[in-house]
């Protein structure tokens, strides 16, 4: 096998060295019954050149990635990623290094880091950031266990804008804290229900999304003054931040914590992971948040280095007590989304999410033209949902015969929802796309 | 890290098995880590501070003192309210490791109960103490 | 001794990304507006963000000289204990890169996402064989959340039973993360001593397990490097309490192909595909931490799972004893694709790289018993664990050594941990290393062990040829400056 090294000379050798007669000798302390009998049942092993067949073969079967013109978004997005981003993240010393626990021998991935961390905290307009977390969803999780800690109170304010996969896994998260979950309802606005959140009093923090799953931006000036009467921290999440280079971002409005997912900046959507966890808050928070942070500092020589800092938060020094069990992160993605906000710069950056805004706004307008209307009336960003005449399924699998991907339906999380579908564009659609699913929605 | 015998263990001040020092004057306990404590932490880079107006039973833990990967926390010598924390720690907690028993002091408290400071040891009892400790 | 490997090169300095670019300067093509602009609602609107503006090579020099500070496992040995730091495939990457899978979004038809569906059951099911385990999730992004998810599952499990407890007995050669994945589920971690022998000893597991007790969270191999011979009697003890024993399974590199974790009497283990399944880790990530589980566990694990579906393979949630979800899709499936790749090129070979890695850990032990004192001197698995006590005299501590090591091109082993041994150096060479790489290490060491008493300033003012000298790391802490 290629990837061992070990001639039958350098074993014996090596045995004569540790005195042992055979390798099976180090194994004597391992119990006869924990024993295996018989080999592990596995597929015999390939070649590099099998192998290429059988993954061509796998991956040519997942054919909703490559065959047909996809509007689908919720959560997961189809960016254009510059070939700079995987060449440079892909560089074996930044992709074969463990964590940097040694920063003398770590300093590009520190430094890349801290620049993640500066990136990240003004693109959503916060003071800090961690080095990042393992998704959105956890990301979110995480905050609201923040909220609980610094705020001592007991009861979370949920939306049901929030991306259901993020809610179930708030849920999973918290269920252990026995903490209530109040969820807030959506107005016909597709804006959360702050009036609600306004009259349950005394929540430890509203968590909500924005823009949220359907697309629209959030009123989270409102919803921050309202938690902040309250005692309470509002958490913003979102899933495409590329929606800052053109809205104001969550800590502009008051946001305590930014958390969100990072996968649109650079990072393909590989079936729902690796993405990356984006993580920002206040500096009064510092030490009740979770995750690794990078820190400036200076060698003996005065030179300036980065180094992990504040690990008396973190789990393999405070223990039981630490404020999340998370080490290993994301950074590798994190790495990415930076080379890919490098790349695109302020400016781009602003003229990307225009040109998604723009495209977005084109093809609700000409479905409305074409009979679909769009149930909700508040400003969105590259998602919207758009009611079908008749039923969403049926129409979602018609247009699918004819090669198109029209979003996802809604009915399966909102019963309400069940004739609308949730659409996406991005940079990625050009004119001609939408226009032909605009032609087979007219006939 | 120093010797036993290098280490400064100032008179008329009491000592707690958890390496807190109390000295009482006037009716009012000032509270920090001892010169053991600062050694053993090495450098103090942040102190967390209870508020004044709380009250803790003897044993409580009161705050933390954190080195850069170490955390200890801190425990009431004596039963009583918090009546002064030392704010200077929030921006220098060094002052702990430059000065224990000075500079460095952590909290001043009212004790609740006169009879407690007996359970605390003297100066000597304290280093017996340590040398079977260590 | 042969010629030392570490030497100096030209490294480039390099600024802060912001204090580079000029406003104006792109470095990704966008593509043209070929639609009108559309109206704003300008009570939105924000300035965008203060990011700065750089042309595409500006971009790729950045970051390449960023790179060339850093050391990977593609540039040397990398025995970094318990963090399993062997050779990467390339082919791993080329694989994961495919565009249907690269390019497959999450929640489409499941008909239409089958190459990616059969490799997660495919995947599963080799887990589930090298591990002698049931069942299998894959959704766990990193170890610490599959211990998570783990501990998720024994406190479902006993919610189910009405039946209540609040502790969880972690011996002191677990992971670090044990106590901290407990917690979130509101288990109180109760600490167990090791023996002299360096393992658990029945008799002190009896003492602790009751009916309040959840069950063990054991690492097996355990942080010294030893199997945990007693892990049969153990879980026998805690299964008469009805409780369940947990295995951190992120030393699962020593056991493959040799080891049944069934028979041992696991009920829940995890598994970190970017320690034991070869996939890159990245500078801190992305990992993979899959969970398995026994039969009776397995309605307990997260949704979706992939069920078979006619010919085919679907996702499904109807699993009304679940923990829920974890992560926001599947997982990370990038980081499945390879490991899938990994299992796919080794096969049985995967036994013989465990034997590898512990001939190698075993040779390594031999050879630098001696130059450091070895604390618990008796065969190991897959790593061993030294102390500076032979250097101290001199003045010299294990970290003095961990930073002179970089001088001759070597990444440190894992220092001051595991707790159990006062001022550990914990080493992991892995299988990857051939019997030369070892011996060139073992060199250096012998080297600094020389330094260490003829020349004691080298160490201490150690590492000398890299980027930076030893850095503050108390001012770093005193005075957070986390953005810039």
């Amino acid at each position: 096998m290629r990837y061992l090294p070990h001639t039958d000379d350098d074993i014996s050798t090596m045995l004569r060295v540790t005195g042992a007669d055979s390798i099976n000798d180090f194994f004597a302390v391992v119990p006869e019954e924990l024993r295996r009998p018989s080999g592990m049942a596995l597929p015999d092993a390939l070649t590099e050149w099998e192998l290429n067949d059988l993954m061509a073969a796998l991956s040519n079967a997942d054919t909703g990635a490559t065959d047909f013109l996809s509007f689908v978004g919720a959560g997961s997005y189809d960016h254009h990623i510059p070939e700079t981003v995987p060449f440079l993240a892909g560089r074996s010393e930044f992709a074969t290094s463990y964590t940097p626990y040694q920063p003398e021998l770590s300093q590009g991935t520190l430094q890349a880091m801290y620049e993640y961390q500066t990136l990240l905290a003004r693109l959503t307009g916060m003071e800090i950031a961690n080095a990042s977390m393992y998704d959105g969803a956890s990301a979110l999780a995480e905050a609201i266990l923040m909220a609980l800690r610094i705020t001592k109170k007991n009861t979370v304010a949920l939306s049901t804008a929030v991306h259901p996969f993020y809610r179930q896994v708030v849920r999973t998260y918290v269920e252990p804290t026995g903490c209530s979950v109040l969820e807030l309802p959506v107005l016909e606005s597709g804006r959360t229900d702050l009036l609600t959140l306004a009259s349950s009093a005394d929540s430890a923090v509203a968590a909500l999304q924005s823009p949220n799953f359907f697309g629209c931006m959030e009123d989270l000036p409102t919803a921050a003054r309202i938690m902040h009467d309250q005692g309470g921290l509002l958490a913003a999440s979102f899933t495409e931040p590329v929606a800052f280079g053109l809205y104001r971002p969550p800590g502009d409005d008051g946001a305590d914590v930014a958390c969100g997912e990072g996968q649109s900046l650079g990072i393909p959507r590989s079936f729902g992971g690796p993405g990356v966890g984006i993580f920002c808050t206040r500096s009064r928070y510092v030490r009740s948040m979770p995750g690794r942070l990078v820190g400036k500092t200076r060698d003996q020589s005065g030179k300036r280095g980065f180094v992990l800092t504040l690990a008396t938060r973190e789990q393999h020094i405070r223990r039981e007590r630490a404020t999340s069990n998370i080490c290993t992160n994301s950074s590798l993605c994190a790495l990415s989304s930076a080379v890919y906000l490098a790349s695109l710069g302020g400016s781009g950056l602003r003229r990307l999410a225009r040109l998604n805004y723009d495209k977005t706004e084109y093809l609700k307008r000409n479905l409305s033209e074409a009979g679909w209307t769009m149930p909700f009336t508040s400003p969105t960003f590259n998602e919207f949902v758009a009611r079908i005449p008749g039923d969403a399924e049926e129409a979602h699998r018609g247009l699918r015969e004819k090669g198109i991907l029209a979003g996802v339906p809604l009915g399966r999380w909102y019963p309400d929802l069940r004739d609308c579908l949730l659409l996406c564009v991005t940079e990625t659609a050009t004119r001609e796309d939408m226009d032909r699913l605009v032609s087979e929605v007219r006939s | 890290m120093k010797e036993i015998s290098e280490l400064l263990f100032p008179e008329n001040t009491l000592y707690a098995e958890d390496h807190e020092w109390a000295k009482i004057e006037d009716g009012v306990a000032t509270v920090g880590i001892n010169d053991y404590a600062q050694d053993q932490l090495g450098d103090i880079v942040y102190v967390e501070l209870p508020q004044v107006g709380d009250s803790f039973e003897r044993g409580d833990e009161f705050g933390t003192v954190e080195s850069v990967k170490a955390v200890s926390e801190l425990y009431m010598p004596l039963s009583g309210e918090i009546i002064a924390v030392n704010e200077n720690l929030e921006d220098s907690p060094e002052l702990i490791n430059q000065s224990p028993y000075e500079e460095g002091w952590i909290i001043k408290i009212r004790p609740d109960d006169d009879n407690e400071a007996e359970e605390l040891m003297e100066k000597e009892a304290y280093l017996s103490f340590l040398k079977g400790d260590d | 001794m042969s010629e030392r490997v570490g030497t100096q090169g030209l490294l480039f300095n390099e600024p802060l990304l912001w204090e580079r670019g000029s406003r104006g300067r792109s470095g990704m093509s966008l593509p043209r507006a070929d639609v009108e602009p559309a109206p704003v609602d300008e009570d939105l609107v924000g300035n965008g963000p203060d990011i700065p503006d750089l042309s595409e090579p500006e971009v790729v020099r950045h970051y390449t000289r960023l790179s060339q500070w850093n050391f990977g496992i593609d540039s040397n040995m990398y025995p970094l204990g318990s963090c399993t730091m062997k050779y990467n495939p390339k082919t791993n990457e080329k694989q994961a890169a495919r565009p249907g899978f690269a390019g497959a979004h999450p929640l489409l038809p499941s008909e239409l996402s089958q190459g990616a569906l059969q490799l997660m059951a495919e995947l599963e099911q080799y887990l589930a064989e090298i591990t002698g385990l049931d069942a299998a999730t894959l959704q766990p992004a990193a170890g610490a959340q599959g211990e998570l998810t783990g501990m998720l599952i024994m406190h479902a499990w006993f919610k189910h039973h009405d039946d209540r407890r609040s502790k969880i007995i972690v011996p002191d050669t677990a992971h670090g993360t044990n106590p901290a994945s407990a917690a979130l589920c509101g288990y109180r971690a109760v600490p167990a001593a090791s023996g002299p022998d360096g393992i658990l000893e029945t008799a002190v597991i009896d003492r602790l397990m009751d009916d309040e007790t959840a069950g063990i969270m054991i690492t097996n191999p355990n942080t010294l490097g030893f199997f945990e011979e007693n892990i049969k009697a153990i879980a026998q003890i805690v299964h008469r309490h009805d409780g369940l024993v947990y295995c951190d399974g992120a030393n699962m590199n020593a056991l493959m192909g040799i080891v049944d974790l069934a028979a041992a009497g696991v009920d829940i283990l995890h598994l970190n595909l970017h320690k034991t399944f070869s996939t890159p880790h990245g500078g801190g990530g992305p990992g993979s931490g899959p969970v398995l589980v026994r039969k009776k566990l397995e309605p307990f694990l997260p949704v979706p799972r992939v069920v078979p579906d006619g010919k085919g393979w679907r996702l499904s949630d109807d699993f009304p004893l679940s923990i829920g979800k974890i992560h926001a899709f599947q997982g990370n499936f990038g980081v499945m694709v390879k490991a899938y790749s990994y299992i796919r090129s080794m096969g049985a070979d995967l036994k013989r790289a465990s034997q590898l890695a512990v001939l190698n850990a075993n040779y390594l032990k031999e050879r630098l018993k001696g130059v450091l004192h070895l604390p618990y001197d008796r065969p190991c698995m897959h790593e061993c664990v030294f102390t500076d006590a032979l250097q101290q005299p001199y003045g010299i501590t294990t970290l003095d050594m961990a930073k002179r090591l970089m001088d001759y091109g070597f990444h440190p082993p894992t220092v001051y941990f595991p707790l159990v041994v006062k001022d550990a150096l914990m080493m992991e060479p892995t299988e990857t290393e051939s019997r030369d790489d070892i011996d060139r290490f073992v060199e250096a060491l012998e080297a600094v062990a020389k330094e260490a008493v003829e020349s004691p300033e080298l160490l201490r003012e150690a590492p000398h040829v890299c980027k930076t000298e030893r850095l503050d790391e108390t001012e770093a802490a005193r005075n957070p400056r986390l953005t810039g």
